[in-house]
């Protein structure tokens, strides 16, 4: 009886580890593929459906050229999916080069797209490397509601110099970053409060520039709603801003051919498509692989 | 519904993910929670510290415990076993006291008297006291179904992906019907397996009447 | 090692002073996390009460609390979050959430509890309903009830750190800040002092409960008690 007690016990046990482990193989397989087997290339994306979208577009191009693919997405933010990248787990992951210049190097001082992509170029881990960077670009700028703007007749940044009791909304990150308060103070004289609202320039922020809750946030350029007419964007003469690019990382096991491939993409894929392409995610709440697969059909791909 | 009718192989895919990272977490919370609980009933020196250890983990915030594991455990910090790790932990939390709580409702005299007939002391155990500690352990079991459904969804915040990722992902996309979906769907995950649990509480304690709501009602949360 | 540089983060006074520093976060922590529960007690403890002591509607709130219990507090936030914007309104209305199936349940199983025979005795000599509730088994069921409110104020001070996804409040933004910038002393530390306010909350609660325990339970009956097992 104790004995057929105790085996129950070692099954149950058993159950409890076989499931946990095929929870294991459905958050997809991290383990690299070895040596050998040189076709299969993972491709991985930011827990951010624009960058899906671009990472679906990279997979079915390769999978278009005859690569089989493994798709690993919505891999966090970069502190999650950096280690892994580097740790050889993924070969091909879009990926913006300011934002990521601004990871690897934070004191860097680059603002310029071509001196952030050279920079970026150097900064690269060891067995990591960028393809071309894309003209379609998803950075950070500061934006107002038009009615804002229109009342204190702005357009750019330094602007604002002007106008009393501006708060700043954005990410946390963005108190301390050299683009933030201190930034604005130093490049524009512009001296603003700072609110912090965690969803980095998503609806929340929105709904807080729109509430009037604060004055300025920070938005990703290729966010559809800033085509939605009653935002204006800043501009940044100064260049306070670093470009941010998409840009493709790449591991070693990516060769000269499936480069070729991905730097295709990114040379057709422009600034307006981009928004667009977000546009579809958000407005026509389309999934990322057909939202890709659209674009390349009209691509001729 | 636009989003619903494009996205229903995804809502099944993670579903299934939910289910493979909360019934191992299920499973460890109550290995390991139902003998610490028996023990700290047992030893109550002992038992004091354990309990008040146990439901401070549950104080612990879960974003830096998910930061915390991986480092610990020399995990990836995407293992799905960082998740199943911080919510055994909390299931544990939740479970210990309640376990203790069972053992101690055992009438001390039956179990007197089965080792009085000769039953050995794990005898005792699998035919007196766990059996009958059973009507107080399946309410607090389901508690911790319950609940560690529920927090599977904060997954999503490290990449781990489940019905959670519902809730990401519609936030980002100013999507709502995608958040109001992962929400009912985990909402209705965690009934599903409550009825179970209610229905195998029902058929393992065949000796109670559970016309009616046990005295002493609703478990408290600890 | 983080662990060890946390505690160096905490122990820097210069951490502690000024509007964002360790002391008026964990003012505003605190202040959160009882707000909530004033909110979600209101309306949990009278609602656990009612049925407890009628037995109308004991059947629902097992599911309810259940329900309840299974809302995933991320959903919720989003969603209060997209409907209210940004400040405090969102994360309080879902730490009251939150707090309510503790409360309810430990009010309910606390007046349930209460033999009837004592209840029938009080009607018998001629106790109002009211009375009934307020003088004989409200009395009785504090020290279950106190329980649900000791597990709530545990479940609100640990999630209260969500605050600061929506708000500049509470410890919660040395998590946020310290994950977004990876600092990771900075986060964990946080965290050590949101466990420390835990500790302290139980133990106090912990008292209150013991105490109330002790008055309801009366030393006779409990001698009486232990020498019938003894």
């Amino acid at each position: 009886m104790a004995r057929q007690r105790t085996a129950l016990f070692a099954l149950a046990i058993t159950g409890a580890l076989t499931l946990a482990a095929c929870g294991n193989g459905t958050d997809g397989n991290n383990e690299p593929d070895g040596q050998a087997g040189g076709e299969t290339l993972v491709v991985g994306s930011q827990d951010y459906y624009s960058n899906e979208i671009i990472a679906e577009i990279y997979a079915q191009a390769l999978e278009e050229a005859g690569y089989t693919v493994e798709r690993d997405f919505r891999i966090g933010q970069r502190e999650v999916y950096m280690p892994e990248i580097e740790a050889g787990n993924i070969d091909v992951f879009p990926e913006y080069t300011g934002n990521l210049l601004q990871y690897l190097d934070p004191e860097t001082t680059e603002t310029t797209e071509d001196g952030v992509y050279a920079a970026l170029q150097e900064a690269m881990p060891e067995g990591l490397r960028v393809l071309d960077q894309s003209d379609a670009s998803d950075q950070d700028s500061f934006v107002v509601t038009k009615a804002f703007a229109d009342e204190h007749s702005l357009e750019s940044i330094g602007d604002l110099a002007d106008v009393e009791g501006v708060t700043l909304g954005g990410n946390s990150e963005l108190e301390t970053r050299p683009y933030g308060p201190q930034g604005l103070e130093s490049v524009y004289g512009v001296s603003v409060d700072f609110t912090p609202i965690e969803d980095s320039g998503g609806p929340l922020t929105l709904k807080a520039l729109r509430d009037g809750d604060v004055e300025v946030v920070n938005i990703y350029t290729a966010d559809p709603v800033l085509a939605e007419g009653d935002l204006v964007r800043l501009e940044d003469p100064e260049g306070l801003l670093l470009a941010s690019h998409v840009v493709p990382v790449v591991s070693e096991r990516v060769d000269d051919e499936a480069a070729e491939v991905i730097n295709e993409v990114s040379d057709a894929l422009s600034a307006e498509d981009l928004v667009a392409l977000n546009a579809k995610s958000v407005n026509e709440e389309a999934p990322a692989a057909t939202i890709a697969s659209d674009w390349l059909a009209e691509q001729d791909f | 519904m636009n989003w619903l009718s494009q996205n229903w192989e995804r809502l099944g895919e993670l579903l299934l993910n939910h289910v493979a990272l909360s019934i191992p977490a299920i499973v460890i919370s109550v290995l390991v929670a139902v003998p610490i609980g028996r023990l700290a009933f047992r030893k109550p020196i002992l038992g004091g510290p354990v309990l008040g250890a146990a439901s401070l983990l549950y104080a612990v915030p879960a974003l830096p415990l998910l930061v915390v594991i991986p480092a610990l455990a020399g995990l990836s910090p995407r293992s799905p076993w960082v998740m199943v790790i911080a919510l055994s932990l909390y299931g544990i939390a939740l479970l210990v006291r309640t376990s203790a709580d069972a053992f101690a409702a055992v009438d001390r005299t039956v179990r007197e008297g089965a080792l009085a007939v000769g039953h050995s002391p794990a005898s005792v155990f699998w035919r007196v006291d766990l059996p009958l500690a059973l009507p107080v352990l399946i309410p607090g079991i389901r508690v911790v179904t319950v609940s560690t459904i529920s927090l599977v969804t904060i997954g999503a915040l490290i990449g781990v992906s489940s019905l959670g990722s519902l809730l990401t992902d519609g936030f980002q996309r100013g999507i709502v019907a995608s958040v109001i979906t992962g929400v009912v769907a985990t909402v209705a995950l965690a009934l599903a397996f409550d009825g179970l649990l209610l229905l195998a509480g029902r058929v393992l304690t065949p000796w109670r009447r559970w016309s009616h709501e046990p005295r002493g009602g609703i478990p408290v949360d600890r | 090692m983080n662990l060890v540089e946390a505690f160096r983060w905490i122990a820097d006074p210069g951490n502690w002073g000024g509007t964002s520093g360790i002391a008026a976060r964990i003012v505003e922590h605190l202040w959160v996390t009882f707000l909530s529960l004033l909110a979600a007690a209101a309306v949990a403890l009278p609602v656990g009460v009612l049925i407890g002591h009628t037995g109308r509607g004991a059947g629902v709130i097992g599911a309810f609390t259940g329900a309840f219990r299974a809302i995933p507090t991320l959903g919720l936030l989003t969603l209060f979050g997209l409907l209210l914007g940004i400040g405090l309104a969102a994360p309080m209305l879902a730490l009251v959430i939150l707090a309510i199936p503790s409360l309810l349940a430990g009010a309910y199983s606390g007046i349930h509890s209460v033999d009837p025979t004592i209840a029938g005795a009080a009607r018998a000599i001629g106790m109002s309903p009211a009375q009934v509730i307020t003088r004989v088994e409200l009395p009785l069921a504090l020290p279950v009830l106190i329980g649900g409110i000791r597990a709530a104020t545990l479940q609100i001070v640990a999630t209260a750190t969500l605050a600061a996804y929506t708000a500049d409040y509470g410890l919660g933004r040395y998590l946020f800040a310290g994950l977004k910038t990876r600092d990771y002393p900075q986060m964990i530390g946080g965290a050590i002092i949101v466990i420390a306010l835990a500790l302290i909350l139980e133990l106090l609660l912990a008292a209150v409960q013991r105490t109330i325990d002790q008055r309801v339970t009366r030393p006779s009956t409990r001698e009486k008690l232990g020498s019938r097992h003894g």
